[in-house]
């Protein structure tokens, strides 16, 4: 076989198709934003012929995290709020495979947050997608930590008692961050652009997505999406760029460079309008898996040459002369 | 020895007794080096050919208040002429750096009536006067008590050589025992290079010159000495505690990742990882909790090979989520519980055996997984490379049960012949062929191959949901049933495996003692003694707890009384509101008696401690002769 008939051959192999990342038919509620956040990364996965074999979903518990059934990669449905260590592991065992992470509102925000927070500070290159309904819906209409103040529910029948948490401005202030940005469903090609921006960049990449909840919250995000104005997007060379068609119904827009930090914690503090568009990015910031795989290879000569040399140091020998000789630091 | 009085050390001819064995305690403030020189005394002694068993004597603080009751530092040396299985019953000889520290000690009960200390006499000259009198008072009072009281002016025989006495006076009073004990002074010193081996040789050069001036002063000031019988072993030996033993397992298992949060007892077992497990290839993450650690072992075994997680109790209660999801998703995973005093935070530094049903049961639902319990010092570095087979091989979660005893007791044992058989095969990245499904249950045996991310043909989606052989989510009855039935099936399986223990002693007679985990050598030695005296006694120890191999029932028949002897609460039936109806039996004997339908009695100590050879002789004593359990 030539060297340019392999190469074909391959590039037919390689090529993946939209079919070949579809798994089962979604059961979403109709309208569900979870819905376009998945048409969003089954054609990135496309887009990037990203090896279904070689990549994983990893997920917690919650709406959000019934992803997994409906994409034909690996796929690892977790617990809840516990998503992040799990992929955490994942990659520390295999840093080359393609990790994302799906969480949802309550399971990153409420019950995973002590996990979310050191994800941050590792910087393990993972992209991570938070689904923010502002709302449980699994369970069935409970406020969750970005519920806003008054948000009527469940366990809230006289509105919300607490203002929202701001997941931008928490992932903002830990160190060690190196790309927030946040996108809506009802934008589906910033949607995408942005999961692409959080995919290519080596690092943490967390994307709040601000998703409709049909079922619970109907007309929660109504103003924002009869009134363009009230969406800010945030464009730039480093950051995202706008098309055309884009530009012209969203016409609210800011120069904003992604690099800045200062500047992208004022963004994240702003609620009206929603900002949309990468808030910051630093590829500078080392990933927890190269800083800790700097060690030797595992191989069975490493380990029999590493473990003989730690049993040497407590061995007591039958010749206590010979036995020194040899136990002593060369 | 003499009637005990207070003694001034003498010069003169040195009397010198043969000893089978001999229990020595250190005891000192914190940071004042006396567990140092306990680990070298038990150093210097393996290397000479005696048994040796040292544990140490740990106060829950870092740093508790000098001169406190509490606050006792240090080690207990067991020397033999033969192996040595336990720490023994109470100490024959105590060296105490001050009174309080001994005082500490004479209260729990640890030293023997009579018994000899050489004591600090600094405090006798100490400028505040109630020091003094605490010292003079103590003194006098032990030495009433009839205790052999040597005075020994350390600190100012080590002033003669150091600024600063308290960072010296271990190798002195090292030198002293090394004298006290006719142990090989070339070996002392090269015990303290290798203890010393990091530092600059000048450190090592004043720690030799306290040694040796320690022993000096012994043998000018001491008339009595010891001698007991050794015997170079002919093949190497190692030394080190049971968390050691784990670490070097993780190394020797083949594992790559072990994810932990600090907690006591187990965290030194994570320290020495940390130190070693880079060299070979391996990591040690330190998540930001017990929940996480487990998800990260998780995540890793999942993507590749058998990770391990290393906690205690509390963290143990943490990681039940994750080790149900890991039963659930039949992920391999080994969980490493070194128990301490429970329930909540209990005893952090104590050792108990409360954890065992918590291990087999926890976990909501139906959560069948392996358990062992190394019973030597050995055991836990075997142990380790056993879970990880048993783990890949079953897709199962093993835990592997030590606790505070094992994790800080020293025994000399065969140095391991390293195996590559003991290691984890390469992960598999082949195809997986068409039509198989990740979940193919064998209909006998519940295995199935687990398909690894980067096996083409393989994607499917791991859940805790309830999922068919599809790892597809399914609710229906037949799915979850059959899920249920080949997941518990497995441990069947293994079972099927397992040999069944020997019995230690006769294979029939009065009274069976049955044990797990840290108490085998302190039980084992307990039935020699009975056996001695003429009773029908033998013993049995369980390192399998779940699944038990077959055969232990038809052991269990063979004799008259059966009684587990565990560190782990039973009621007593001498207490008015208990009785044989709501009576709550130990851990193990709850096991036997349910499994076995056989009337198991059991006799328990939580007071933290080892379990000493001489309480369970007077357990099994009072059991033969149907009296009531004997307190400690």
């Amino acid at each position: 076989m030539t060297t340019a008939t392999e190469c074909l051959l391959r590039m037919y192999e390689d090529h993946h198709r939209l079919e070949d990342y579809h798994s089962g038919v979604p059961r979403w509620c109709n309208g569900c934003g979870d819905n376009a956040i998945l048409a969003a990364v089954q054609r990135l996965c496309r887009d990037n012929d990203l090896a279904p074999e070689r990549t994983v979903f990893v997920y917690g518990i919650g709406c959000s995290s019934r992803f997994p059934h409906y994409m034909k990669t690996y796929g690892f449905h977790g617990i809840h709020g516990r998503a992040l260590p799990i992929a955490e592991g994942v990659k520390m065992a295999r840093p080359e495979l393609q990790v994302f992470v799906n969480t949802g509102d309550g399971d990153c925000c409420s019950i995973g947050a002590a996990h979310w927070v050191h994800a941050v500070r590792y910087n393990m290159n993972l992209t991570m997608l938070l689904h923010d309904n502002h709302v449980y819906g699994l369970t069935k209409k409970q406020a969750s930590p970005t519920s806003p103040l008054g948000m009527k529910s469940n366990t809230t029948p006289r509105g919300a008692y607490l203002e929202a948490l701001n997941p931008l401005t928490v992932t903002l202030g830990v160190q060690n961050v190196s790309f927030v940005a946040q996108a809506v469903d009802w934008i589906p090609e910033l949607l995408y652009d942005i999961i692409a921006a959080a995919y290519r960049h080596k690092g943490f990449s967390f994307v709040r997505i601000i998703q409709r909840c049909p079922e619970f919250l109907p007309k929660m995000f109504d103003p924002w999406l009869h009134d363009p104005n009230r969406t800010l997007l945030l464009a730039h060379e480093r950051g995202l760029k706008i098309g055309a068609g884009t530009a012209k119904l969203y016409k609210n827009q800011r120069q904003h460079d992604p690099s800045n930090i200062h500047a992208a914690r004022e963004i994240a503090s702003l609620e009206d309008p929603i900002p949309v568009g990468i808030l910051y990015w630093n590829p500078a910031v080392p990933c927890y898996e190269d800083v800790r795989h700097a060690g030797e290879l595992h191989t069975p000569g490493q380990v029999r040459k590493g473990l003989e040399a730690e049993l040497d140091k407590y061995t007591v020998w039958p010749d206590a002369e010979a036995g020194e000789a040899r136990a002593q630091p060369a | 020895m003499d009637q005990a009085t207070l003694e001034k050390p003498a010069a003169g001819k040195k009397s010198i007794s043969t000893l089978t064995e001999h229990i020595i305690e250190i005891v000192s403030d914190s940071g004042e080096g006396a567990q140092r020189c306990g680990q070298s005394l038990g150093g210097i002694a393996a290397r000479s050919g005696n048994g040796v068993w040292t544990e140490e004597i740990i106060p829950a603080e870092i740093q508790p208040p000098a001169r406190s009751v509490a606050g006792a530092s240090g080690n207990r040396v067991r020397l033999g002429a033969k192996r040595i299985t336990n720490g023994g019953d109470e100490a024959d000889l105590v060296v105490a750096f001050n009174e309080q520290v001994l005082l500490g000690r004479v209260r729990a009960g640890e030293l023997k009536p009579g018994c000899t200390i050489l004591l600090e006499s600094m405090w006798a000259e100490d400028r505040d006067p109630k020091v003094a009198r605490s010292y003079a008072e103590t003194r006098d009072r032990l030495a009433a008590e009839g205790y052999r009281v040597i005075e020994i002016p350390m600190e100012r025989e080590c002033r003669k050589l150091v600024a600063d006495a308290r960072r010296g006076k271990n190798m002195f009073v090292l030198g002293m025992l090394c004298d006290l004990y006719s142990l090989d002074m070339g070996l002392a010193r090269e015990q303290i290079a290798r203890a010393f081996g990091k530092k600059d040789q000048a450190i090592i050069d004043v720690n030799v010159r306290l040694l040796e001036a320690g022993r000096a002063w012994a043998q000018a000031n001491l008339d009595f000495g010891f001698r007991i019988p050794a015997k170079r072993a002919r093949e190497p030996q190692i030394v080190v505690n049971g968390n050691t033993a784990i670490a070097l397992g993780v190394l020797a298992s083949g594992m790559e990742i072990c994810a932990m949060y600090p907690i006591t007892p187990a965290t030194s077992a994570s320290h020495y990882l940390s130190e070693v497990f880079e060299k070979v290839g391996g990591m040690v993450h330190q998540a930001e909790d017990e929940i996480a650690a487990c998800a990260f072992a998780l995540g890793a075994s999942y993507a590749g090979k058998c990770a391990v997680t290393i906690t205690s109790g509390p963290g143990y209660s943490l990681k039940q989520e994750g080790i149900g999801l890991a039963v659930m998703a039949e992920v391999p995973m080994v969980v490493v519980n070194v128990q301490r005093g429970g329930p909540s935070t209990g005893q952090p530094t104590k050792s108990e055996q409360g954890d065992l049903l918590s291990v087999m049961f926890g976990s909501h639902g139906d959560a069948p997984k392996v358990v062992l319990a190394p019973s030597s010092i050995e055991d836990c570095f075997y142990a380790i490379i056993t879970a990880r087979k048993i783990a890949e091989t079953f897709n199962m979660v093993v835990v592997v049960l030590s606790d505070a005893n094992l994790a800080t007791a020293q025994q000399p044992f065969a140095r391991p012949q390293f195996s590559e058989d003991w290691l984890a095969p390469p992960v598999d990245q082949s195809a997986v062929p068409a039509g198989a499904r990740p979940y193919d249950w064998d209909a006998a045996t519940g295995l199935f191959r687990r398909f690894i991310p980067g096996q083409p043909g393989g994607m499917h989606t791991l859940t805790g949901l309830a999922h068919d052989r599809d790892s597809h989510v399914a609710y229906d009855a037949e799915s979850n049933e059959e899920g249920i039935r080949h997941r518990s099936l497995k441990l069947a399986a293994l079972q099927k495996t397992l040999r069944c223990p020997r019995v230690f002693g006769e294979p029939e007679g009065d009274l069976l003692v049955v044990g797990w985990g840290s108490t085998k050598g302190a039980i084992e030695e307990a039935v020699e003694r009975l056996i001695g005296e003429g009773r029908r006694v033998s013993a049995l120890h369980l390192e399998f707890i779940q699944p038990m191999p077959s055969g232990i029932g038809e052991i269990l028949r063979r004799f008259d009384k059966v009684m587990t002897v565990e560190a782990n609460w039973g009621d007593r039936l001498e207490d008015p509101v208990i009785d044989a109806e709501n009576r709550r039996y130990t851990a193990l004997a709850m096991l036997l008696r349910s499994r076995y339908l056989v009337d198991v009695d059991c006799w328990s100590d939580v007071r933290g401690r080892p379990i000493k050879p001489g309480s369970i002789v007077r357990a099994a004593r009072a059991k033969l002769d149907g009296a009531p359990a004997p307190r400690e």
